[in-house]
């Protein structure tokens, strides 16, 4: 059987709407890091099928090296807040965040 | 490889050489150090990056010999114009490092003031690389670079709930916008293979949905920095729970550099689009503007006052956007430059009131406030009647350019609504200026001296509210670079 790029798009394509979903529904701060983190692999998984389809250059896979490494970067320093969040809270619920409003 | 391609990048370079030096700097000169004397506070940093902001000025003495540089096969492109964009953030930044001093004077704070430079300039080197990009892989790095280590600033008050609780707003507003903005780039590589700014827009048409939802994409991720209206919930918390430094660094460098890049991309690769691309900013402006005038109104903290006033000023900065004229980037550039002087002069008073109060942020505690400090008074009036664009002010001057390059483009509508907000907008800054001049209290804040940074740091501002607005010569000389975009 042939993979066709059609099966890599779908994949991305709910990966972003899940990401998406959680990011708005999920109430733990982990629990809306992963969704994000599925966010940025969807766009990462776009890039390697689209540039298996295209044959010309590695610029997509490269993309998606620096695009890995860099969420990992992002990652770490949004954990970095939480724990410091959870240090004074001890709980990490976005609901608990109201302190600034309006 | 020819390695002499890199002293193309000289300003990079030579930022690069300011931080290492910082950061080793910041190993031997620390204040908890038994020999440490405190240099590293303030004038090391100060100086370094005043000397490093002269030496990117060199090439624009002779403005008819600048050429565009490129790096890495096109990935890094510099024109002339970008450098005038970095000299405006360096002046920014050296101005914010002086707001800072007094702050990062405080006992619990001196021992860890070098990791506040080396992260400062780390952003501000983000924002160089985002602004001579390219590539969409070097604009992506520049814009993360800019992002990530704005968040250890956001959460910079360890202790303080508060700062916590923005930075987490921020971070995660800026991953979820980071990454819609990713899967935008990957469709335009998906559609056009390519992903140099100069080889996209031949393949970019405006019956293509594909690229249509790109473009919105794009717009997303950088109305997130820029802080546009659908994207500017995180604004107002992350500039209240931020260090008022850090506000007024946000609130400028950050914004400026990102509105500077949205054009450069809207014009290079969206240009076949940039009809689509006009409507939907018609849209974004108008809401921008009106929405964040009638929430300022009802603000009592001052830094969540000026949130809001930067959200309306953001959306004036991209009313130069419209259409993509040469004349939109200049005035987009002299907006930036005038904005900058007159909201770090509303910080530099924030920022000392609060340090010297004992950290009271209130619009109502600043009822009386020219009994106590009729100097500071008079100052934060001329900045506020600046940001609000009264006319000896440069901040007419620049809304007036602004108008104009919209209004040639055709965008008459716009215009006069921004107009009508001007007038909202002047309701409001005067609601301050009526705090400080009319409304007595039996409490105001105790009469002050500001120390020498502060000085140096409020001159700058009021020249340069006072005079590059009545000295054509800034407007003329910024406008000889933008037709070569």
């Amino acid at each position: 059987m042939n993979i066709t790029i059609d099966y890599f798009l779908i994949l991305s394509a709910v990966m972003l709407g899940a990401g998406m979903y959680g990011f708005f529904t999920r109430r733990n701060t982990l629990a809306i890091l992963i969704s994000i983190e599925l966010i940025l692999n969807a766009a990462d998984i776009n890039f390697a099928a689209f540039n298996r389809l295209c044959q010309t250059g590695i610029e997509g896979y490269v993309f998606t090296l620096f695009s890995i490494a860099i969420s990992a970067a992002e990652t770490a320093i949004a954990i970095a807040v939480m724990i410091n969040i959870y240090r004074m809270l001890k709980n990490n619920y976005v609901d608990e965040l109201d302190t600034l409003k309006w | 490889m020819d390695y002499s391609q890199f002293l193309n990048m000289g300003q990079e370079l030579s930022l690069l050489a300011v931080i290492l030096i910082l950061f080793v700097a910041d190993l031997f000169m620390c204040t908890d150090r038994k020999s440490g004397k405190g240099v590293l506070n303030t004038p090391l940093p100060v100086i370094l990056l005043t000397v490093h902001t002269l030496l990117g000025l060199a090439p624009l003495v002779c403005p008819c010999c600048v050429a565009d540089a490129t790096a890495f096969g096109g990935m890094y492109v510099s024109s002339a114009m970008a450098v005038v964009v970095k000299t405006i953030l360096n002046v920014g930044t050296v101005i914010v490092f002086l707001t800072a001093h007094e702050w990062l004077k405080q006992p619990d704070m001196a021992n860890k003031q070098g990791e506040y430079y080396t992260l400062t300039l780390f952003t501000l080197l983000g924002m160089y690389f985002m602004v001579s990009a390219g590539h969409f892989l070097m604009f992506f790095i520049g814009l993360e670079l800019a992002s990530v280590p704005m968040t250890a600033l956001i959460a910079y008050s360890k202790k303080s709930q508060e700062s916590a609780e923005a930075a987490a707003k921020y971070i995660l507003t800026a991953l979820f916008s980071s990454g819609l903005m990713l899967y935008g780039i990957s469709l335009i590589y998906g559609t056009t293979g390519t992903l140099y700014f100069d080889q996209i827009a031949p393949q970019i048409h405006a019956t293509n949905l594909v690229q249509l939802a790109a473009l919105v994409l794009f717009i997303g991720g950088i109305g997130f920095k820029i802080s546009l209206v659908p994207f500017h919930l995180w604004t107002a918390d992350a500039y209240q729970g931020a260090p008022t430094t850090v506000t007024s660094y946000l609130s400028v460098i950050s914004k400026g550099a990102a509105a500077f890049v949205l054009f450069v991309v809207l014009y290079k690769v969206f240009a076949p689009i940039i009809d689509q691309a006009n409507l939907l900013f018609f849209w974004i402006i108008i809401f921008s503007i009106t929405l964040a005038n009638i929430f300022a109104v009802r603000q009592n903290n001052i830094k969540r006052f000026m949130a809001f006033s930067a959200i309306s000023q953001a959306g004036y900065l991209v009313l130069g956007v419209m259409g993509a004229t040469p004349q939109g980037l200049t005035a987009i550039v002299y907006y930036l430059l005038v904005y900058m002087a007159a909201n770090l002069g509303v910080f530099l008073i924030i920022s000392i009131t609060e340090q010297r109060s004992g950290g009271k942020v209130n619009i109502s505690d600043y009822d009386g406030f020219y009994r106590t400090n009729p100097k500071l008074s008079f100052l934060m009036t001329l900045c506020l009647f600046s940001l609000a664009g009264i006319p000896p002010f440069a901040g007419f001057f620049s809304k007036f350019f602004m108008f104009m390059a919209a209004f040639k483009a055709g965008f008459v509508v716009l215009v006069l609504i921004a107009l009508v907000n001007t007038v909202i907008s002047l309701y409001y800054y005067l609601l301050i200026v009526k705090a400080m001049y009319i409304i007595p209290s039996d409490e105001p804040i105790p009469t002050f001296k500001s120390d020498g940074y502060t000085k140096l740091g409020l001159a700058l501002c009021t020249l340069g509210v006072v005079l590059i607005g009545i000295i054509s010569w800034f407007y003329s000389y910024i406008d000889q670079f933008s037709f070569g975009l």
